[in-house]
């Protein structure tokens, strides 16, 4: 079995966000980029896999700036290969391209078992699991918690709404949204990653092609979040009386 | 416009977001002059509880390949449908089937996506949608040319009553071999029926991320307690093991509507949002004056939750208010 990790670097939405002068983008200059939460599961229930099934496990990027260092830290937690893709896409949001490149590598590598995070803050033109699956042919599953090796092929959890879920076997090559590895990722010691920081990365590159029919983000706003809530001002002492009194006066406290 | 519905089932009944699809559908060919068509697949279509009013035609598709959910039969089995219905538009929820299948069909059919979507209207030879993005922060305008595939975002619809009669029914053909390809359904598991269900309970004390260390999880559970509420969290803190399943509040937790829904360092994600925004008083604390739970809340502190926590503790025990 040779599972791929795909790993993207995602802006940070719990930074301040502001729209840049196209109107159709973050402004991108002062946004840190960090490892896309599910993406960041998914890498450590590859390694899982490998470490309870030994499975061969590269971790897979698209070139950009720091994924050189994103691919480093994924030899430090356990991944034997790492590659990078060095493509034509110009916009982060353009899944159908950023699949027909990874469709690409993963051809080039070989890869049968695929596991990346269900999801990203920007993936609305199409999540990627799926239409990296639809695009190989291969079925798919997302919002996954636990991905092990079973018989010749993988036993995998999918979860619902309402805290359902359900357990399937899979025989073949797979695409796997993963929601939660079924540790916490680990964490990483210092002197593993500056030991990491010295990897080889493989290269891959692969040119894609505009889809002939293609969604366009138009436009992008901020959402007022203030919404309609009343502000509670003052320091902690000031606000939990502020709470205090509004909890009493609406009967949901003391009596 | 020519409209293709896909009808989630969860436990023998159409799916929560069955209604506001539908509702959506049948505005937009009303609008445009169309016909909906709602697909539904199952062993036995015909017991499937649920109203589907607002289609013009339900298509039903009988296999026993249909007999569980099994993401590799029905997204074959939508492509065939797809393929010989020509719809200008096909619509799913953001769910996890709704995830696996729209994308996929998007690929396989060549057709443009738009997701996390919470406005869709027609415009010009296309539609235009307004998304999610950045974990609720921001909203995109996009423009789909048709044919296309949509996914709402749950709750974005007001879903309309009386939709008018249950619709004429007509069995589509089911592509040969479904049921021996790669995936088997091994078991179903259900929510643990002996833990508590937070559903029930009138006041809850969410904490999330922003919560910080573990240790800090005593100190909101105390801060609970004096308020004679239980405590919820986001997903992450579970994940982290940190809080139990039966405690996570949202789109793959519960959905609750307390009378007093009180978070401490949750960023209101949409999928958090879809959990509890029909609380009745929401009160947030974050330190991030741009947090989407401030769009739903009714009361706003932008204060760290360290400091504030056992100063509302102490305040409710001066006040002889403490249910501790
Ligand atoms: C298919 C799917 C299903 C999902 N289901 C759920 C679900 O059921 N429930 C759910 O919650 N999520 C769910 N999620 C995850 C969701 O997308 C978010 O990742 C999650 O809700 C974020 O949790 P959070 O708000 O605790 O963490 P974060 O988004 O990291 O937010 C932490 C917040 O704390 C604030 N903060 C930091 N420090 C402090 C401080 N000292 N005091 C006060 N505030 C502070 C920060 O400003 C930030 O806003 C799901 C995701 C997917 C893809």
């Amino acid at each position: 079995m040779h599972v791929a990790a795909i790993l993207r670097l995602v802006p940070d939405t719990r930074e301040e966000l502001e729209v840049d002068a196209s109107g159709r983008d973050i402004d991108r200059e002062w946004v840190g980029m960090r490892l896309s939460e599910f993406d960041d599961q998914a890498l450590e229930e590859a390694v899982l896999l490998k470490e309870r099934s030994g499975a061969k496990v590269t971790a897979i990027a698209l070139a950009g700036e720091g994924v050189d260092r994103l691919l480093q830290t994924a030899v430090a937690r356990g991944v034997d290969e790492v590659v990078r893709v060095v493509h034509d896409i110009a916009d982060s949001r353009d899944t159908a391209r950023q699949v027909e490149a990874l469709a690409g590598a993963l051809h080039r590598i070989g890869a049968d078992v695929v596991l990346t995070g269900v999801m990203t803050p920007e993936d609305i033109l199409g999540q990627l699991a799926g239409t990296l699956a639809g695009r190989l042919g291969w079925p798919v599953f997302n919002a996954v918690t636990s991905v092990a090796a079973e018989g010749d092929g993988l036993r995998l959890r999918q979860e619902y709404s309402g805290g359902r879920a359900a357990i399937f076997d899979v025989s073949g090559p797979v695409v796997i949204g993963v929601q939660s590895a079924s540790q916490a990722p680990r964490y990483v010691a210092g002197s593993k990653l500056r030991q990491a920081a010295g990897t080889p990365i493989g290269q891959e590159e692969i040119p894609t092609r505009a889809p002939a029919a293609a969604a366009a983000i138009t436009g992008l706003s901020l959402v007022e979040a203030g919404g309609q809530a009343v502000s509670l001002e003052g320091d902690a002492t000031t606000i939990a009386g502020k709470i205090i009194a509004i909890l009493s006066e609406k009967g949901l406290i003391g009596a | 416009m020519k409209i293709l519905v896909y009808i989630e089932q969860i436990a023998g009944q159409t799916a929560g977001i069955t209604g506001e699809l539908l509702t959506l559908a049948r505005g937009l060919a009303e609008r445009t002059g169309g016909h909906v068509e709602a697909l539904i697949a199952s062993d036995a279509p015909e017991s499937i509880g649920g109203s589907l009013a607002g289609a013009d035609l339900v298509l039903t598709a009988a296999d026993p390949a249909f007999a569980q959910y099994n993401p590799q039969a029905q997204a074959a089995l939508i492509e065939a449908v797809i393929a010989a219905r020509a719809p200008d538009l096909v619509l799913f929820g953001y769910t996890t089937m709704g995830m696996d299948l729209a994308p996929w069909l998007a690929a396989r059919t060549g057709r443009p996506l738009a997701g996390y979507c919470i406005g869709l209207e027609p415009d010009g030879a296309g539609l235009k949608a307004r998304s999610q993005i950045y974990g609720g922060k921001l909203i995109a305008d996009v423009e789909l040319p048709l044919p296309a595939i949509v996914v709402m975002a749950p709750g974005a619809v007001r879903e309309a009553e009386g939709r008018g009669d249950e619709p004429a029914r007509e069995a589509v053909a089911v592509p040969p071999g479904l049921a021996g390809g790669a995936v088997r359904f091994v078991s179903a598991q259900a929510p643990d029926a002996n833990a508590i269900d937070i559903t029930q309970v009138e006041k809850l004390v969410c904490v999330g991320r922003g919560i910080g260390e573990q240790d800090a999880i005593e100190e909101a559970r105390g801060l609970a307690s004096a308020l004679g509420a239980e405590l919820v969290s986001s997903r992450p803190l579970v994940d982290l093991g940190w809080m139990p399943k039966e405690r996570q509040v949202g789109k793959s937790g519960r959905t609750v509507k307390p009378r007093l829904y009180l978070t401490l360092g949750v960023s209101g994600a949409p999928e958090h949002l879809e959990g509890m925004s029909a609380a009745d008083l929401i009160i947030a604390v974050n330190t991030d004056a741009n947090a989407p739970i401030f769009q739903v809340a009714h009361y706003r502190a932008v204060v760290d939750c360290a400091d504030l926590i056992p100063e509302i503790v102490d305040e409710l025990e001066r006040q002889g208010l403490s249910h501790a």
